[in-house]
C-alpha cells in the first residue's frame, strides 16, 4: 500500500496535541495576568510584569492554541473532502516544526522584551521572516492539495480555510512591513495616524480571518459531521462566504474612533461593522439550524453542547462587536473592560469551545479509538467552561460600563467627578470575579488534558485511513 | 491619511481577485448543486475500524 493511497494523519495529530498543550500554556498566563490585576504585587520584573506577559498570554492563545487547532482541522478537512493525501508531507512537517519554533521564540523574546510593539503583531523581524516561509509552505500545501483533489466540488469549509491562509498571509506581509537596526529591534515602515491606520486595518482582519473565517471552516465541517446531519442551508453556507469576505476588510477603522484618524475613516468603519451584522447572523443560524429535528442530540452529546454553544457566543459577539462600533456607543465602551469582555465572549465562548468540540471530535479517530476515553468528562468539561466564561464577561462587562460611566461623569462646574483611581479601585471586586473564571475555564483545559492522555495512551497513532477508491458522486 | 493611498488600491486589487476567484467557481461548476456536497461529506466514513 502507498503512501498516496493514506490520509496523511500525523501532521494533523501532531498539531491536535499542541492545540491541547498550547491551550493549557496559553490560557495559564492568561491566568496569572488577571491574577497580576488583581495582586500588583505578584508582577516579578521585569521579565514577569503584566506589560510582557500580556502579549505573550494572546500569541500563545491566538497563535499557538488557535494556529495548532486551524492547521490540524484543516488538513484533516481538506483531505478528507478532497479524497486524496496532503500535497507535500515533507512541507506539511516543515509547518508543524516551524510553527512549534515560532511559538518558542516567542515564549522567549516576548518576555525578554523584544518587540516590536505592534498589538498581535509583536514578533521582531527575524521571527516575522519565519512566519512568512511557514506561512507560504502552508499555502503551498493546502492549494496543491485542493488542486490535486478527486471530488469536483470544493466543499465550503476549504473556501473558509483558504480565505483565511491568503488574507493572513496579505495582513502578515503589510502589517509587519519594517526596518531593522538589529537582530532584535526593528522600527514601522510607517508612522504616527498612518501607523496605527495599518495596526488595526491588519488587528481587526486578524479577527475577521484567523479568529473567523478559519473557524468557520471548523464549524462547517464538525457541526454536520457530530451531528450527522447535513448542513442546515448549503446555499446560505456559499452566501456566508462570499458575503462575509467581500465586506470584512474595511471594519477596521472602529478600533480607532475619537483618535486622529480622519472622521470619515471612523464612519466608514462603524457602517462595515454594521454591515457585517448581516452574514455572521446568517452562518450562525446556519450552523445551530443544522440540529433542526435532531434537537435531542444536544441532551446526550457533549461534542454537540461545545459545538452549538460555540455558535450562541459567536452570535453574541458578532452582535456586540457592531453595537459597539456605534461611535455613540463606542464613546462609552473605548477603553473601558467591556472591550477585553467582548473579546474573550468571542475567544473563550466561539474560538475555543468550537476548538475544543473538534478535538474531541478529532483526537479518538487519529488514534483509532471510536470516542473519547471518558464522554462525561467531556460534559464536565462542557459546563467548566461555560460557568467559566459567563463569570468572566459578566464581571467586565458591568466593570467596563461602570469604568465608562464612572470616567464620563462631571460635575456641574464642569469638573470631573470621579478620578482615574477611584474607577481602578471600583473596578478591583470584577477582576477577582474574573480571575475566577478565567481560572474555572482554564482547570477545564486541564480535564481536557486528563482525557486525551487517557485516550491516547497504549493506543497505535492511525496512519493506515484509506482513500475511498472510487468517487462517490461523479456528477 | 496618505495611508489610504496603499489600502484603498489593496481592497481594489484584493476584490478584483475574489471576483476572479467568485467568476472561476461559478464558470467551473461548483454552484451547479447545491444540496449534493452537503450530503456527501457525511457519506465519507472516517470512524477507526477498530473500537
Amino acid at each position: 500500500m502507498s503512501t498516496q493511497d493514506t490520509y496523511n494523519y500525523k501532521v494533523v495529530r501532531q498539531f491536535a496535541i499542541m492545540t491541547v498543550v498550547w491551550g493549557i500554556v496559553g490560557m495559564l498566563v492568561g491566568v496569572i495576568i488577571a491574577a497580576q490585576l488583581v495582586w500588583p504585587d505578584l508582577n516579578f520584573g521585569p521579565w514577569f510584569t503584566y506589560g510582557r506577559l500580556r502579549p505573550l498570554h494572546t500569541n500563545a492563545v491566538i497563535f499557538a492554541f488557535g494556529g495548532c487547532a486551524l492547521f490540524s482541522t484543516s488538513y484533516y478537512v481538506v483531505q478528507r473532502t478532497c479524497h486524496t493525501r496532503l500535497f507535500s508531507d515533507g512541507l506539511a512537517q516543515f509547518t508543524f516544526w516551524g510553527w512549534q519554533l515560532i511559538i518558542l521564540l516567542a515564549a522567549i523574546t516576548l518576555p525578554l522584551g523584544i518587540t516590536s510593539g505592534k498589538e498581535y503583531a509583536e514578533l521582531e523581524w527575524p521571527i516575522d521572516i519565519l512566519i512568512t516561509l511557514v506561512w507560504v509552505s502552508y499555502a503551498i500545501v493546502f492549494f496543491g492539495t485542493i488542486a490535486k483533489r478527486r471530488i469536483q466540488h470544493i466543499y465550503v469549509a476549504n473556501w473558509f480555510f483558504a480565505a483565511f491562509i491568503l488574507t493572513v498571509a496579505i495582513l502578515h506581509l503589510v502589517n509587519s512591513a519594517e526596518i531593522p537596526v538589529s537582530l532584535t529591534k526593528s522600527y514601522s515602515a510607517y508612522a504616527g495616524v498612518q501607523d496605527a491606520m495599518i495596526q488595526w486595518w491588519y488587528g481587526h482582519n486578524a479577527v475577521g480571518f484567523f479568529l473567523t473565517a478559519g473557524f468557520l471552516g471548523i464549524m462547517y465541517y464538525f457541526i454536520p459531521k457530530q451531528a450527522e446531519r447535513p448542513v442546515y442551508s448549503y446555499r446560505l453556507s456559499v452566501v456566508h462566504f462570499w458575503a462575509l469576505i467581500f465586506t470584512y476588510m474595511w471594519a477596521g477603522p472602529h478600533h480607532l474612533h475619537y483618535t486622529a484618524l480622519p472622521d470619515w475613516a471612523q464612519s466608514i468603519g462603524m457602517l462595515f461593522s454594521l454591515i457585517l451584522l448581516a452574514p455572521s447572523w446568517g452562518g450562525m443560524i446556519n450552523g445551530i439550524m443544522t440540529l433542526s429535528g435532531a434537537w435531542h442530540k444536544l441532551r446526550s452529546d457533549p461534542i454537540l453542547k461545545f459545538l452549538i454553544t460555540s455558535l450562541s457566543f459567536y452570535g453574541m459577539s458578532t452582535f456586540e462587536g457592531p453595537m459597539m462600533s456605534i461611535k455613540t456607543v463606542n464613546a462609552l465602551s473605548h477603553y473601558t473592560d467591556w472591550t477585553i469582555g467582548h473579546v474573550h465572549s468571542g475567544a473563550l465562548g466561539w474560538v475555543a469551545m468550537v476548538s475544543i468540540g473538534a478535538m474531541y471530535y478529532l483526537i479518538p479517530r487519529l488514534f483509532g479509538r471510536k470516542e473519547m476515553y471518558s464522554v462525561s468528562l467531556i460534559n464536565v468539561h462542557f459546563w467548566v467552561s461555560t460557568i467559566g466564561i459567563v463569570l468572566y464577561i459578566a464581571a467586565l462587562w458591568i466593570a467596563g460600563v461602570m469604568q465608562g460611566l464612572m470616567w464620563r461623569a462631571v460635575n456641574a462646574d464642569g469638573t470631573l467627578t470621579y478620578s482615574f483611581v477611584e474607577a481602578v479601585k471600583a473596578s478591583h471586586p470584577y477582576y477577582e470575579v474574573r480571575l475566577l473564571g478565567g481560572f474555572i475555564f482554564f482547570s477545564g483545559m486541564l480535564i481536557m488534558a486528563y482525557n486525551v492522555i487517557r485516550t491516547v495512551a497504549g493506543q497505535r497513532a492511525v496512519d493506515d485511513a484509506r482513500i475511498p477508491a472510487v468517487m462517490l458522486a461523479h456528477a | 491619511m496618505d495611508i489610504v493611498y496603499l489600502l484603498i488600491p489593496l481592497s481594489v486589487v484584493l476584490v478584483f481577485f475574489i471576483g476572479m476567484a467568485f467568476w472561476w467557481s461559478l464558470r467551473g461548476g461548483q454552484f451547479d448543486d447545491l444540496e449534493g456536497p452537503a450530503h456527501r461529506i457525511l457519506m465519507d466514513d472516517d470512524k477507526p475500524d477498530a473500537g
